[in-house]
């Protein structure tokens, strides 16, 4: 309705100059104008400017004394001609106010009513005789109230004496005066934020007007599932392997014995690694139950005098030791176990890869974890060099990004020679490790029966660390394992690794 | 990996030279070392004793911490590590090691008791080392495994005290001292222990737990014994002979070694070091081969001198060049020619190998980045659809209140039907049709599609080109934008279409 009002003036006139005085003309409270006046200037259908006005309004006290007199002159008039008892008078005064006031109040009036009377030296208090000093007084102070109610103007000093007794207040009315707006119509049409399908079956799609869309909203967060970030970065390094031609490992073993993870690697029995202090030894299954006897034959032997070319280490090999079970400290154990069955048979040069997860007894920190993800690639091939290494590595490498790289020489039991390979990062502005790799020892090798022709070049790498370093997670934790924040997982972007 | 702890200013001048720190970082990335850390003498001493860390003056002496690789026990100490650097270097020529000729009867002799039996586990357990002030010793040594530890029998305190222990009272003993306390569970349960005494049964050292004081090295010790007891023989030789090797630096004839003759109880005996060389034939073929250079013989030889391994070459009568390395006892690491084919790739450089490439297959990531997109869309919630690209020229402009410009899409010229008139610019048509069939399927319908269409393209030998585009589809009941009664679609839908080759 106020709407209509606004629009419906405007369409014939240039403007409303109040709006406080058009509320009142058309019976309509102010509050609702002045909301209809802001929506509408909102849409710019008017153009509304402010205006402020500053006014005195009555006090509660000020709107008491409006109505019932101010207490100086109830007082006075309290006080008959002849005179009157302190106590009588403060009886018949109290007596005389009006009942809604609560008896606290009455009094205190009592007490302004007798100070304001005496001021105005219009009665006389003596000890205990009151009796007046003129005959007739006016009640100044409620005409002037009821001139400030009305709205009329009164002069400064009456203001001020008003202001200072409490009975007024100053208050901001703030109002609009009123023109048409540059998208002024008599009627306002409202935008559709939407379409319906009633919108469509109606036809009045034709007509509506829709409110422009906005490009930049974030809009409705949608519903639905993630993969994990690390996992994404493993398939993306799959498909590097695959595109390399590199045919997958069956992993799926974490219970590995001592003699597949470490023996068959040519690794001393009393090399520091196979300590508790690095690697998990199982209570259950503590030992394993079977190994190919004619091979483990060939490994003790190699460890303990040589053969194949070599001295050996000279230490005396125990059966028991390499019975140990533990959960698999490389991925390396996979890659012995595959070799030895390809030497079974007619050679056939392979490449083979596998990414799965590795265990540590190692103390977790920001960066290292008990168990882990390690990537590890291996080519089996006759006349492979270290050139052949170097190649491999620079291909692979490359397809994630690194490309400059530098190869340091390293000592793992199982490889000779061993590379440690680095890669130069940017953004650090510094060479970094990337990973480990060398060309499998022939002790390592030719127990299992593959041609003396033969070689393996080998490498490997851990998932997390190229993951970290793509995503900016600089705590493993963050990224691995339970205490992960789920939105981590949510925000992740597509892996693009490899493409 | 194990560390040595080395003054820098001292290495140095014992490599002949000084090196700014990346210098020297580069020569240990080219050798396989590593400079792990920089500290001062003063800042360990702080360090152990839990101090507080203050900013260490200008002239506390600089300790340089290298990772050296866990099978050079040669490199373990300053004298083993600029040996190696300067040999490197071209600096020095591989030592020769000498056993003094001495007659067996003039040599010292050792009596080895019976068996010593030592619990398995690391540090000092495998081998204990001692040094000892030989002109305090009077020889005729003997190890006797002796001290049953409920015996009578009395043991010289091994420290500078005067009283006499017993061996169970010794180990209460030493279970007070910070430093050894760790090594008691070697032997402290054993019913035997190892003790060395010379022929006055002065105690020489209780391995693996301390030396005597009484042989203690001193500023004033002139001449040197080194003795291992140790539960692997091999692992014991291996550590004398890098003992001794090093000490040997500093002798008057040096690299010459005075022999000890060990003589076990059941009657065999051996001379002791033994610094032979061990001989290794390994062909120039399978170097080249596992390194992948093609190097001439006398270049191979050169670089296994840097190495310290002397390389003496010969040819056979079928043309084929061999060596014969002389490996010295302070390269215990070399096992097997493949060992040998390293050490010539270190020393040739490892970065200066050329890379040969094998076969390998490059993706199709414009292929490879679609099938992730695809599995993005699917995950949240949308379907996929395969739609026709071939359409009619009223789909793929008209409906979708297009203009054909004539200048945007390719014409079908012999079209069996109005559907196959055009190839579409837009996946819109498609995925439009496949929400009109499919009405009365539950809503919200999500579809999309990851596709081809073609545009006329002028740059293309044949003039047109493909654009890889993803378009999805939300139709609902109250959601969505495009008004396409065109369509047959009662509900309103909003689409998104965007060229995903724009990404990649």
């Amino acid at each position: 309705m106020a709407e209509e009002a606004v629009l419906g003036f405007l369409e014939k006139n240039e403007e409303i100059p109040d709006s406080g005085k058009f509320a009142e003309e058309k019976g309509i409270s102010h509050d609702e104008i002045v909301n209809i006046i802001k929506s509408l200037n909102g849409f710019r259908l008017v153009d509304a400017q402010d205006i402020k006005r500053e006014r005195w309004v009555l006090t509660q006290e000020g709107d008491l004394y409006a109505k019932y007199g101010s207490p100086e002159v109830q007082l006075f008039l309290a006080v008959p001609p002849e005179g009157i008892t302190r106590e009588e008078l403060q009886k018949t005064f109290m007596s005389r106010l009006p009942d809604d006031i609560e008896e606290k109040l009455k009094s205190s009036i009592y007490k302004i009513g007798s100070t304001q009377a005496i001021k105005n030296k219009w009665i006389e208090m003596g000890k205990s005789q009151v009796s007046r000093k003129v005959q007739h007084v006016d009640d100044r102070v409620k005409d002037l109230l009821i001139q400030i109610q009305n709205g009329e103007v009164v002069g400064a000093e009456d203001i001020d004496a008003l202001r200072r007794r409490k009975l007024i207040n100053s208050q901001i009315w703030k109002g609009y005066s009123v023109k048409k707006g540059p998208q002024y119509a008599p009627k306002r049409k409202k935008a559709a934020t939407d379409l319906t399908r009633e919108n469509l079956q109606r036809g009045d799609w034709k007509e509506i007007e829709f409110k422009e869309y906005n490009f930049l909203a974030k809009g409705q967060p949608t519903e639905g599932g993630c993969l994990h970030p690390l996992l994404k970065v493993r398939r993306q390094i799959q498909m590097i392997f695959l595109q390399m031609g590199f045919e997958e490992m069956p992993t799926n073993n974490f219970v590995e014995s001592s003699f597949w993870n470490f023996d068959a690697l040519f690794q001393p029995q009393q090399h520091p690694a196979r300590d508790s202090h690095d690697t998990f030894f199982l209570k259950e299954p503590s030992s394993t139950r079977m190994l190919p006897e004619d091979y483990v034959e060939r490994v003790k032997r190699v460890h303990e005098s040589g053969g194949y070319g070599s001295r050996g280490y000279g230490y005396e090999w125990k059966r028991e030791e390499a019975n140990k079970n533990l959960l698999r400290t490389h991925t390396t154990a996979v890659s012995s176990r595959m070799l030895y069955a390809l030497a079974q048979g007619p050679f056939t040069p392979k490449r083979y890869y596998s990414i799965d997860r590795v265990f540590r007894n190692e103390a977790v920190d920001r960066t290292h974890l008990a168990e882990f993800h390690q990537i590890e690639g291996l080519i089996c091939d006759r006349g492979l060099t270290l050139g052949h290494l170097i190649g491999v590595l620079h291909d692979f490498f490359s397809r994630l990004g690194m490309s400059k790289l530098k190869f340091k020489p390293a000592y793992n039991p199982y490889t000779e020679p061993s590379m440690e390979i680095f890669s130069y990062h940017e953004g650090l502005q510094k060479w970094v490790e990337v990973g480990n790799s060398g060309m499998f020892r022939p002790e390592m090798l030719l127990p299992m029966g593959l041609p003396e022709d033969v070689q393996v070049i080998a490498w490997g790498l851990s998932l997390e660390r190229p993951t970290m370093i793509l995503y900016g997670v600089d705590n493993i934790r963050d990224l691995f394992g339970h205490k992960v924040d789920l939105s981590l997982i949510k925000r992740n972007p597509i892996c693009r690794l490899g493409l | 990996m194990p560390t040595v702890s080395v003054g820098r200013d001292r290495l140095f001048q014992a490599l002949g030279r000084t090196y700014t720190k990346e210098e020297f970082e580069d020569l240990c990335f080219k050798f396989g070392i590593e400079l792990d850390d920089m500290t001062t003498e003063k800042a360990i001493i702080r360090k152990e004793k839990h101090l507080e860390e203050e900013e260490p003056p200008e002239d506390e002496e600089v300790i340089y911490k290298i990772e050296v690789p866990a099978n050079r026990y040669d490199l373990l100490c300053l004298e083993g590590l600029v040996q190696a650097l300067r040999i490197f270097n071209g600096l020095d020529s591989i030592p020769t090691y000498n056993v003094a000729s001495i007659s067996k009867e003039s040599m010292s002799k050792m009596h080895v008791k019976a068996e010593v039996c030592i619990a398995e586990t690391k540090r000092r357990t495998l081998v204990a080392i001692g040094t000892h002030d030989l002109d305090t010793i009077e020889a005729l040594l003997n190890i006797i495994n002796s001290i049953l530890m409920y015996c009578a029998e009395l043991v010289e305190s091994a420290i500078s005290l005067t009283k006499n222990f017993r061996a169970d009272e010794l180990m209460e003993f030493y279970k007070s001292d910070m430093k050894l306390k760790k090594f008691l569970h070697i032997i402290e349960n054993s019913p035997v222990f190892p003790v060395i005494y010379d022929r006055n049964r002065t105690v020489l050292s209780l391995p693996p737990i301390i030396n005597g004081a009484h042989s203690a090295i001193s500023l004033k010790t002139k001449n040197v014994f080194l003795e291992c007891t140790a539960t692997d023989l091999t692992k014991a030789n291996i550590v004398l002979n890098t003992m001794v090797t090093m000490f040997s630096v500093y002798c008057e004839r040096k690299f010459e070694v005075e022999p000890v003759e060990v003589i076990y109880s059941d009657g065999k005996s051996y001379i002791s070091p033994d610094l032979s060389l061990y001989q290794m034939v390994v062909p120039l073929s399978y170097i080249t081969s596992a390194v992948g250079v093609s190097l001439p013989a006398h270049e191979v030889a050169c670089l296994l001198n840097k190495m310290q391994l002397y390389a003496k070459h010969s040819v056979s009568e079928k043309n084929e060049t061999s060596f014969t390395i002389y490996v010295p006892p302070t390269r215990s690491d070399i096992l097997h020619p493949c060992d040998v084919a390293e050490d010539v790739a270190i020393a040739y450089g490892y970065n200066e190998i050329p890379k040969a490439k094998l076969p390998s297959l490059k993706p199709q990531s414009l292929n490879q980045f679609s099938d992730l997109i695809r599995a993005e869309i699917a995950m949240v919630g949308y379907t996929e659809v395969l739609t026709w690209i071939l359409c009619s020229y009223k789909e793929n402009f008209t409906m979708l209140n297009r203009k054909d410009d004539k200048s945007t899409a390719a014409i079908n010229g012999n079209p069996r039907s109005a559907d196959f008139e055009v190839v579409r610019t837009s996946l819109m048509p498609g995925i439009l049709k496949t929400v009109g069939h499919n009405k009365d399927h539950p809503k919200p319908i999500k579809i999309f599609e990851v596709g081809d269409v073609v545009l006329l393209d002028e740059t293309k030998d044949v003039g047109a080109s493909n654009h890889r585009h993803l378009g999805a589809l939300y139709c609902g009941a109250t959601s969505g934008f495009e008004v396409l009664d065109n369509f047959d679609i009662p509900d309103p839908c909003s689409i998104v279409e965007v060229n995903i080759e724009n990404f990649l």
